[in-house]
């Protein structure tokens, strides 16, 4: 086995999708790499490209998309079919709508234990045995019982359990879960981030956890890379992102997160909609929405620059105090 | 001053069948909820789904029907108000709606949507063109996009525009059902900005549904928290999230994620409201649980801040909310996006 110190490192991938329409240039130049027990969200808004990324880091996207970069797991280059192939034995994937992933016709006890069939010689009893032992670890209550249940049966927050048993089934180096609780009520989404960091504590597993919500973000990642418009805006370690994010989009992202401790008059809003990315704007992505902007932002992009140790951020105006101060 | 709307004891089954069509129990949604709005008021219903809080919305427009409760506006009975009457009523009353691709109709220009309720109450009769425009800048589209088609406008613009035409029939009260849920972080925060200006300028009594606790600290004066059909604290919102009463408002608001790690607070999944468990409906999931709570239904104490606990007297302290507060150089930084934009 390599000594990579890295479970996942993807190295500017790009993904083009060809529609009716055109070309859509969803993803562009997207660098990040996690190490094991580790989690890096990937943080944005609808079409920022953050689940188009681990789609193709899983090799699961449609034929009409073209990848392009570099995919390397524990230090080993795989290309696309290899991938897939390494698909539920070396990474998993959860989803934030368990019943679509679920085979409505199967138990869920059979579906998991089917799972790890295909990838250990064991007979279907031990299967079994094995899928209730995780059906345990993973808190189901009375786990034989549920194991015996079809998918409809089962809760939400029950099933996304049943997906995250199915996904540890293998021992994977790297889990993928995107937007995992995203459908699921409050107290339910807090038992299940609560479930997941525990596992990844104990079994080392690298994790990339895709979310829209900067609140689950703060909680339960150690590094974040923040997407938007299929392009890195800013990357850091949490606690840095949220201190002292550098990025303009990052700032108004975190200012439009309404919060609990106290009633602003308003919420700092980001004016305008995200770009057509069929005809993305010439420069910077954010430029036409961002209240930091000059005509340098639409001459070109921006590179992704070094801030601070392992702090980067695509601006050309950042540091921002320096803007404001001159 | 007294409640623009009021309603006592509200209750809503819904039959469940089997496959012969007969009766083998019920969705308790709504069981016994009584609520009062003042004029000008923003009262916040939150809860889980299945709480029954999407119900009590459309109880209260009375777009269905009670098993059980009384109801008034304005202090009109409006369970007796016949067909025609309450049609009139209801131009006082508005809903908007989570999805807004679903809200609107595809085949009408965004001009046709808005002059709609125009027509149908006899308003602004010859200018109804000038008040769409009206409308439209009022809730921050430009004039000209009204010959437009829903299908050419984002989601936000498209809330902007079911804002626009609540607001055609100049209501009293709206009642927004998760009106911002479905929209990204950033386009959600125009519209709770949006509503908010809306509610101060037009003196709008507002009932805000919503599972989003932050969305309802910005904008509500009041909130009341339900629970399996039942309203289980009620109180302003200022004293409700600072000093939470019941344990399942505690469990909420310390279930919001940005409060550093913890473990859950609570286990379990919310039960059905097919077979809501005896007594203290929490008290399955609670963790102060007492057997006591077993037998005996808590009903909602207290003057301005009322809670359905036994035990509310003697719980421990609520535990204050965690969550780190942007420093002043943030703070400053995010002021240069807190403008009114026209999109």
């Amino acid at each position: 086995m390599s000594a990579s110190p890295w479970a996942l490192e993807v190295e500017d991938l790009s993904i083009t999708f060809r529609t009716d329409r055109g070309t859509l240039r969803a993803v562009e130049s997207v660098s990040f790499r996690v190490a094991p027990g580790r989690t890096l969200a990937i943080v944005g808004e609808s079409g920022c490209g953050k689940s188009v990324t681990s789609l193709a880091v899983m090799g699961l996207l449609a034929p009409n998309a073209s990848v392009g970069g570099t995919v390397r797991l524990a230090g080993q280059e795989m290309d696309e079919a290899a991938r897939r192939a390494a698909r539920g034995r070396d990474m998993a994937m959860i989803f934030q709508e368990p019943m679509t992933s679920l085979n409505p016709a199967f138990t869920a006890g059979d579906q998991v234990a089917e799972a790890i069939r295909t990838h250990e010689g064991v007979s279907p009893r031990a299967a079994m045995e094995r899928a209730i032992a995780l059906f345990e670890r993973v808190r189901i209550p009375e786990a034989a019982r549920r194991a015996q249940q079809y998918p409809h049966q089962l809760s939400g927050g029950m099933r996304q359990r049943v997906m995250i048993a199915m996904a540890l089934a293998c021992r994977p180096k790297l889990l993928i879960a995107d937007e995992p609780t995203t459908a699921l009520d409050v107290t339910v989404q807090a038992q299940i981030l609560a479930l997941l960091d525990e596992l990844k504590r104990e079994t080392g597993t690298a994790v990339v956890l895709i979310t829209h919500d900067l609140g689950v973000v703060r909680d339960h990642a150690e590094e974040v890379l923040v997407m938007y418009a299929g392009r890195m805006a800013e990357q850091a370690p949490a606690a840095r992102l949220f201190d002292r994010p550098e990025h303009p989009y990052t700032i108004g992202l975190l200012g439009a997160a309404p919060r609990l401790d106290e009633k602003r008059g308003r919420l700092a809003s980001i004016p305008g909609t995200v770009p057509d990315l069929y005809r993305p704007p010439p420069g910077c992505r954010f430029a036409p929405r961002c209240p930091f902007s000059v005509a340098a932002c639409d001459a070109g992009q921006p590179e992704f620059r070094l801030m601070e140790e392992a702090h980067r951020a695509a601006c050309i105006r950042a540091p921002l105090e320096a803007v404001l101060a001159a | 001053m007294s409640a623009l709307i009021e309603a006592k004891g509200l209750v809503r089954h819904f039959p469940i069948r089997d496959a012969l069509g007969r009766a083998k129990g019920a969705v308790r949604a709504v069981d016994g909820v009584s609520l009062y709005v003042f004029r000008g008021e923003v009262l916040a219903v939150v809860g889980e789904s299945g709480c029954g809080k999407s119900t009590l919305g459309r109880l209260l427009l009375r777009l269905i029907e009670p098993d059980a409760g009384t109801l008034e506006f304005e202090g009109e009975d409006l369970r007796a108000l016949a067909p025609s009457a309450l049609r009139k009523r209801r131009r006082k009353m508005q809903l908007i709606f989570q999805d807004p691709f679903g809200s609107l109709d595809p085949r009408m220009t965004v001009e046709a949507a808005i002059a709609e309720p125009l027509k149908l109450h006899g308003l602004h009769r010859g200018r109804e063109r000038e008040r769409v425009a009206e409308l439209l800048s009022r809730v921050g589209l430009r004039p000209e996009l009204a010959r437009r088609w829903p299908h050419e406008f984002s989601g936000g613009q498209r809330q902007r525009i079911a804002i626009a035409r609540a607001l055609a029939s100049e209501p009293e009260l709206i009642i927004g059902d998760e009106p911002v849920s479905a929209l990204d972080v950033s386009v959600q925060a125009q519209v709770v900005n949006l509503l908010g200006g809306l509610i101060k300028e037009l003196g709008l009594t507002f009932i805000l549904i919503s599972h989003d606790l932050g969305v309802v600290r910005q904008v509500a004066d009041r909130v009341a928290v339900m629970y399996l059909g039942k309203i289980v604290e009620e109180g302003a919102a200022e004293a409700l999230f600072r000093n939470p009463r019941h344990p399942y408002t505690r469990a909420l608001l310390a279930a919001v994620p940005g409060q550093g790690q913890k473990p859950a607070m609570l286990e379990g999944d919310i039960p059905s409201p097919v077979a809501p468990p005896s007594g203290c409906r929490f008290h399955t999931r609670c963790p102060f649980a007492q057997p006591y709570c077993r037998e005996v239904e808590p009903s909602l104490e207290g003057l301005t801040h009322r809670a359905a606990c036994h035990f509310q007297d003697s719980l421990p302290p609520a535990p204050p909310l965690r969550e780190a507060g942007p420093d002043a150089r943030l703070r400053h930084l995010q002021s240069f996006f807190d403008r009114e934009t026209t999109p």
